[in-house]
C-alpha cells in the first residue's frame, strides 16, 4: 500500500473528489479537446487568453482520478501565467513523468504538481496524468485538431 | 489493509458436488506459480488471453525440438512427420467443434482473420447497394469493423439487433431485423464484455428459415460451452486458439464445404494451388486454398493440444465448475455495495463486468494490480457496448477452469480495499 499512496495521494484524491475550475468558461477565447483512448479519457479546456497572460481557464470531461485531478491542478497551476510560463511548466511537468531525471530545480518550479511524481513508476497511468497537459499546450496554440494521447 | 481482509478470507475448497478439481488444474499452468507485486498471481484476465497449460508449451517445443520442417512439401521422414502431426492438428480441431470433416477446418490467425476471410470471399460477393448485413449489438470490435469495410466497398449497409438491460439479444427484434434485404448474418456465440451467451441455434434457425447465412465468432465460447457447428447448421463459426488455452496467433474458421468449395481464395501465394504459370493458375482444393504460405504450424499443433486437453477434461465437468464459480463470485461481489455488474443475463459464462460506484475502472486496475490481481477495465474492445450501458468502461473479471474461490475473496478483499482508498 505505500506504493499505492505515493501514486494516490490525499491532494489527488480530493482533487478528483472536488475538481477546481470546472465547467465551461463563458467568455473564453481558446479551446481544445484532449482523448485518451486506452481508457476513454475525454477533456476539454477554456482559456480566456488576454496581452500574452491566461486570465482565465476552466475544464470539462469524465476521466479516472489521475487524470481528473490532474486537470484540475493543472488549470489551478496556469491560471494567472503567462503563455510562456504556462508552456514551460507543461515542459517540466511532462519531464517529471516521463524521464529518469532527479532535476530538483524542475521540480520546485512545479509546486504543487510534484504530487503526479509518484505516477512515473505506473507506465500505463502517466498518459492519465499528462492528458490535461497535453490539452492546455494544444489550446495554447490555439489548435482547432482534438489532441489524443496515442 | 489487505493483509487484514485477507486474514479474515477462510480457505474453501471446491464442493464435493464438483469433480473438477481447480487446485490440480491450476498445477497444470506454470505461468500461474508466480507472484506478482509481491502477492501469488491472481490472474482474472482469461477473456483477453487465457494462460497455457504445460502441455500444450511440450506439444509446441516437442514439434520444434523433434520434428520441424515445412509441410505437404518434402518428400522426407521429417517434412511428411510435420504434415501428419499438423493435419492431426486439424482433425481435433474438427472434433472439437463438431465438424464432419477436416477440410472444413480453416487454419487462420485467429477469429479476426477468419471473420475478415469470410468478409471478403463469400458476403463481399453477394451483397449490393442497399443490401443488409445484420450483427447484434453485443459484438467485439473485429465482429464489426469487417462488416463495415464490406459496407464501403459495396454500399451494404450495417443492422444491428437491440440487446436488453440485461446484456441480453432481444428475440423479437432480431426476427424482425431479418428481412427480403439482410444478405448475412454475423453474432457472437457469448459476449466478450458481458458474458452473455446468446440462443445461437434459436438466431440460426430464425436466419435460416429466410435462406441468410450464419456467421458465429465463437472465440469466448469456446473454453466455456461445448460447440457442435453440425447440429447447430451455422454457416461459418470462428475459434482463437489462445483465448481456450492455446498460443496466440493461430485459430480456425469452420466453413460449411459447399460454401467453402465455391468462394474464391483469401490470399495468394504457395501451398493454396496446384499448378502456376505465368498465364494461369490453378487454385488448391479446399482447405488449402485458403492457407497461402507457411502456416503456423507449431501454433496449430499447440492449437489442437489445448483443445485436447479440454476435451479430456470435459465439457460436463467443466460446465459445472466454472458455473459455481460463477455463482461465488456474482454472491460475493454482490457484498459490495458500490458494485454495478453489466450483463446479468440469465444465460452467462464466468465473466463479470462491472462498475464501482464513484471510482473509475482505470484506478481500480492499477490498485489491483499493486495486490497481484491482472483484471481487464477499458472498453474490451466492445465500445457500442459501453454505450448501450451509458459507462465509459467497466471493470471485467473473467474466469476460467484454474481459478479457485481464493481468486475471488481476494478479488472481493481488493475492491474493499479500493473503496476505502476512496472514500
Amino acid at each position: 500500500m505505500d506504493d499505492l499512496q505515493d501514486l494516490y495521494q490525499q491532494l489527488i484524491l480530493d482533487h478528483n473528489k472536488s475538481p477546481r475550475n470546472l465547467g465551461k468558461l463563458e467568455d473564453y477565447n481558446r479551446q481544445a479537446q484532449g482523448y485518451n483512448p486506452l481508457c476513454g479519457d475525454k477533456l476539454q479546456v477554456f482559456l480566456h487568453v488576454e496581452d500574452g497572460i491566461v486570465k482565465d481557464i476552466s475544464f470539462e470531461g469524465s476521466g479516472c482520478a489521475i487524470s481528473t485531478a490532474s486537470a484540475s491542478l493543472m488549470t489551478q497551476s496556469v491560471k494567472g501565467k503567462t503563455v510562456e510560463q504556462a508552456r514551460a511548466t507543461f515542459e517540466s511537468f511532462h519531464q517529471m513523468l516521463t524521464e529518469d531525471s532527479d532535476n530538483e530545480s524542475d521540480e520546485s518550479a512545479l509546486g504543487k504538481l510534484v504530487v503526479f511524481s509518484g505516477v512515473c513508476k505506473y507506465p500505463a497511468r502517466v498518459k492519465c496524468a499528462t492528458l490535461a497537459w497535453h490539452t492546455v499546450n494544444a489550446a495554447l496554440s490555439d489548435s482547432v485538431k482534438p489532441v489524443s494521447t496515442e | 489493509m489487505v493483509t487484514a481482509a485477507m486474514k479474515q478470507v477462510k480457505m474453501k475448497t471446491a464442493s464435493p458436488a464438483s469433480s473438477l478439481d481447480p487446485y490440480r488444474i491450476k498445477q497444470d499452468f506454470p505461468v500461474l506459480q508466480q507472484q506478482s507485486n509481491g502477492r501469488p498471481l491472481v490472474y482474472l484476465d482469461s477473456a483477453n488471453t487465457s494462460q497455457k497449460p504445460q502441455c500444450v508449451i511440450d506439444a509446441i517445443n516437442k514439434f520444434y525440438a523433434h520434428d520441424n520442417a515445412n509441410i505437404h512439401r518434402g518428400v522426407y521422414d521429417l517434412s511428411i512427420r510435420a504434415t501428419k502431426a499438423y493435419e492431426n492438428a486439424r482433425g481435433t480441431i474438427a472434433k472439437f467443434v463438431g465438424a464432419s470433416r477436416p477440410e472444413e477446418i480453416i487454419f487462420v490467425r485467429g477469429t479476426t482473420e477468419a471473420i475478415n476471410l469470410v468478409a471478403q470471399t463469400f458476403v463481399r460477393n453477394r451483397v449490393g447497394q442497399g443490401d443488409e448485413i445484420l450483427v447484434t449489438a453485443m459484438e467485439h470490435h473485429s465482429n464489426i469493423v469487417p462488416w463495415q469495410i464490406v459496407c464501403q466497398q459495396t454500399g451494404a449497409v450495417l443492422k444491428v439487433a437491440p440487446i436488453n438491460d440485461a446484456g441480453e439479444i432481444i428475440l423479437d427484434a432480431y426476427r424482425e431485423k431479418l428481412t427480403a434485404k439482410t444478405k448475412f448474418v454475423a453474432m457472437t456465440h457469448v459476449s466478450n464484455a458481458l458474458g452473455t451467451v446468446n440462443p445461437i441455434a434459436k438466431m440460426i434457425e430464425l436466419a435460416h428459415e429466410k435462406d441468410i447465412p450464419v456467421l458465429v465468432d465463437g472465440a469466448q465460447a469456446a473454453p466455456h460451452i461445448p460447440i457442435n457447428v453440425s447440429e447447430l447448421g451455422c454457416d461459418f463459426y470462428t475459434v482463437s486458439s489462445h483465448k481456450m488455452f492455446g498460443p496466440t496467433g493461430v485459430g480456425a474458421l469452420y466453413g460449411r464445404l459447399d460454401l467453402l468449395n465455391a468462394m474464391p481464395p483469401y490470399q495468394g501465394g504457395g501451398d493454396m494451388i496446384l499448378s502456376v504459370t505465368f498465364e494461369h493458375t490453378t487454385y488448391n482444393e479446399v482447405p488449402y486454398k485458403f492457407e497461402a504460405g507457411t502456416p503456423h504450424i507449431a501454433g496449430a499443433i499447440g492449437f489442437a493440444a489445448a483443445a485436447q486437453y479440454i476435451l479430456d477434461i470435459g465439457f460436463d465437468k467443466l460446465i459445472a465448475y466454472e458455473h459455481e464459480l460463477l455463482d461465488y463470485a456474482t454472491k460475493s461481489l454482490a457484498t459490495i455495495p458500490e458494485v454495478r455488474m453489466i450483463g446479468t443475463a440469465a444465460e452467462k459464462v464466468s465473466v463479470l463486468s462491472f462498475v464501482l460506484d464513484g471510482v473509475h475502472p482505470h484506478d481500480v486496475g492499477t490498485i489491483l494490480d499493486q495486490q497481484g490481481i491482472a483484471i481487464r477495465t477499458g472498453h474490451h474492445c466492445a465500445q457500442p457496448i459501453m454505450d448501450r450501458f451509458d459507462v465509459p468502461a467497466t471493470i471485467r473479471a473473467s474466469l476460467a477452469i484454474y481459478n479457485t474461490k481464493e481468486d475471488i475473496d481476494a478479488l472481493a478483499a481488493s475492491l474493499k480495499n479500493v473503496m476505502e482508498v476512496f472514500r
